[in-house]
């Protein structure tokens, strides 16, 4: 009847798995703090950004277990990133393009 | 199906206050959303007849400028928040969509009751702050007046809001996973009753965007409390970006409260005209249309908010788009009509009503997605009535007729037909000459949120009051008769429309676990061959 939702496999990561991604963690929160201290200009918010994406994936493919769910799990998953997505494009629309020509009544 | 006196359904199966506030039965979960949401439609009401009487004549008179921002901000917040956004799905989809796919209740009854106390802890902030004195910044909190300037109990009135915003989200959860979950055998997705297409369809809203609501709040929050520079342009923040993050939720919030109401105009149509729904596949992917078109079209309410040219080129041209789900939906509910064997049961000229006011307020909104004439009627009485047609003429025209359609099936009783008739006819009048006058003084340039305006604009104002006091007797006759009916009322049947929705197979009012024995749905949705005296087939 449910045909589109997979059957969920039980299938569950070492604890070998978890150990190396949780010192994976720490390790990037060690990171993202000394990165804070070195002045890269530009790039402090690019590599900071890079760091909490990782870090974000990691938690979510592993610890949430998205890895191994089924195909609508990560459906929702991916709609929540689009969404993402969609929030900042069309923000952006308006704030990268405020030079362009211009804003009304400026 | 002979009601008897002794049959066990969901009101009589357990009694005292207890059995009602820690049920899990999702039948007895949506009257207390009903309860809840009346009460707030009432304090929203209360508002608007003081708005109302302020505008009576064109002499700021009955209360001060800082009294009707209040006055206004707290009609708004009370109709959309508390009201309008939980009405047809938390009171109506809760109701009926565990019904109407087979199934026995929610997948997560707990949750479901868990999402009413959000509701009403929410709405014991708002409360709290409008009886302290209110807020005055619209129901938009536009920054940096909110953060910086606004002296009313803007915190507690923005976290009642964040506490029912996760109501919305936990329902919205509730019936995404239902559907996916629950649904009897027999009952594909094609099968699907449209109302359920049109509340799986505002569930993907409540999840995708009202969270993004709930983080703006807390952004409001850390600006107004700890003086963080987010919005506030002396602080190094941008105003315009809260305007962003807010209608990233509120436009599409105007599809959580039309499209259920989309969904029962649906039901209601096919029902009274005992066809089909045509197209049915296409209406029930209009719902998901709107749903995903309504993420992109946000930027049309900052055409004069010193957005860029560029986004407002694009956020113009997006927002047409959305007309077109919504124009499927019309069109279709006008072919299913056509030569159908129409009656005119109250229902039925509840949703007439509906797609006559909801096609006026939605083509009025592609007038304002036009740069243009958005610059020309922005802040004006043209965008209160272009609203007000979609919210009061669509939303509540909709509950209205969801509730007359379904109230057999939740009570037991028939109402008495020929004043719901007259309440339908006093409703249409009264909307219309409350709102309609607003379109023209909107146009002559009456900009919205004064206390006092110019005398010109003093007759279409008296117009407008009158029909307010029309509608407010249209909408106040159904509470005096539903009441009446739960203990006067005719007994119903199972089945006192001859419907084809699972619902109306099993008794009125329904089991504890809604049927007897689970169904098999072996047939379409809307198949009127099922109907004629028929009982559900059983496994
Ligand atoms: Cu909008």
């Amino acid at each position: 009847m449910q045909d589109e939702i997979d059957s969920p496999q039980h299938h569950v990561d070492s604890a070998g798995t978890y150990v190396a991604v949780l010192v994976t963690l720490l390790f990037l929160t060690i990171l993202t703090t000394a990165v804070a201290y070195v002045d890269l200009g530009y790039f402090s918010t690019v590599i900071a950004l890079g760091i909490a994406c990782t870090k974000m994936l990691l938690v979510a493919l592993f610890f949430m277990h998205i890895r191994h769910s089924t195909k609508l799990t990560k459906l929702v998953v991916v709609g929540g990133l689009l969404w993402l997505a969609i929030l900042l494009l069309l923000t952006l629309t308006d704030f990268a393009t405020r030079t362009w020509i211009g804003v009304p009544g400026r | 199906m002979q009601l008897t006196a002794e049959r066990e359904h969901y009101l009589n199966a357990s009694y005292g206050l207890k059995s009602w506030l820690l049920t899990k039965d999702h039948k007895r979960i949506g009257l207390l959303y009903l309860f809840t949401i009346t009460l707030f439609f009432f304090i929203g009401g209360a508002f608007a007849t003081l708005i109302r009487l302020e505008l009576l004549t064109p002499q700021g008179d009955l209360v001060s400028d800082d009294v009707y921002n209040r006055l206004f901000t707290m009609h708004a917040i009370a109709m959309i928040f508390f009201f309008m956004i939980p009405s047809i799905p938390a009171v109506l989809g809760n109701f009926f969509l565990p019904i109407m796919i087979g199934a026995r209740d929610l997948a997560f009854p707990r949750i479901n009751l868990l999402s009413w106390y959000l509701l009403v802890a929410g709405g014991a902030f708002a409360l709290f702050a409008m009886i302290a004195g209110g807020v005055d910044t619209g129901w938009t909190f536009y920054t940096p007046y909110s953060t910086t300037y606004a002296n009313g109990w803007v915190i507690a009135t923005a976290l009642g809001i964040f506490i029912a915003g996760f109501s919305s989200i936990l329902t919205g959860l509730n019936f995404i996973v239902t559907v996916h979950r629950m649904r009897a055998p027999g009952m594909t997705w094609f099968r699907m009753p449209l109302f359920v297409w049109a509340n799986y369809a505002t569930s993907l809203i409540q999840i995708l965007g009202t969270p993004v609501l709930a983080v703006t709040i807390v952004l409001l929050f850390v600006e107004r409390v700890f003086h963080l520079g987010i919005f506030d342009p002396a602080r190094g923040g941008d105003p315009v970006l809260f305007q962003h993050l807010f209608w990233f939720y509120s436009h599409p919030a105007v599809y959580i409260m039309v499209l259920p109401g989309m969904g029962v105009i649906s039901e209601v149509i096919s029902t009274f005209s005992r066809k089909p729904v045509f197209g049915y596949a296409f209406v029930a992917f209009s719902s998901v249309a709107i749903a995903v078109l309504g993420f992109l079209v946000w930027g049309h309410h900052l055409f004069v908010s010193t957005q860029s040219a560029f986004a407002g080129l694009v956020f113009s041209f997006l927002s047409y788009f959305v007309a077109i789900p919504s124009a499927i939906k019309v069109f279709n509910w006008t072919a299913t009509l056509y030569k159908g064997s129409i009656s005119f049961e109250t229902p039925m000229l509840y949703a007439f009503g509906f797609i006559g006011l909801f096609t006026i307020g939605g083509l009025t909104g592609l007038f304002l997605a036009a740069l243009g004439i958005d610059i020309h009627v922005t802040d004006t009485y043209f965008v209160v009535a272009h609203f007000h047609y979609v919210m009061v003429g669509g939303t509540i025209m909709a509950f209205l007729a969801g509730m007359h359609f379904w109230w057999p099936k939740i009570t037991g009783r028939m109402y008495p037909e020929g004043w719901a008739k007259l309440s339908a006819l006093i409703v249409f009048v009264g909307f219309n000459l409350t709102f309609f006058p607003q379109f023209i003084l909107g146009y002559m340039g009456m900009p919205r949120r004064y206390h006092a305006y110019p005398p010109e604009f003093q007759v279409l104002n008296v117009l407008s009051t009158a029909g307010a006091s029309v509608l407010a007797i249209g909408y106040l006759m159904p509470m005096v008769y539903f009441t009446w009916s739960l203990k006067y009322g005719k007994v119903a049947g199972a089945n006192p429309w001859g419907a084809t929705g699972l619902e109306w197979k099993t008794a009125s009012p329904p089991p504890v676990h809604n049927f007897d024995e689970t169904p098999i749905v072996t047939h379409d949705a809307y198949d009127y061959s099922t109907v004629h005296g028929e009982e559900i087939q059983v496994g």
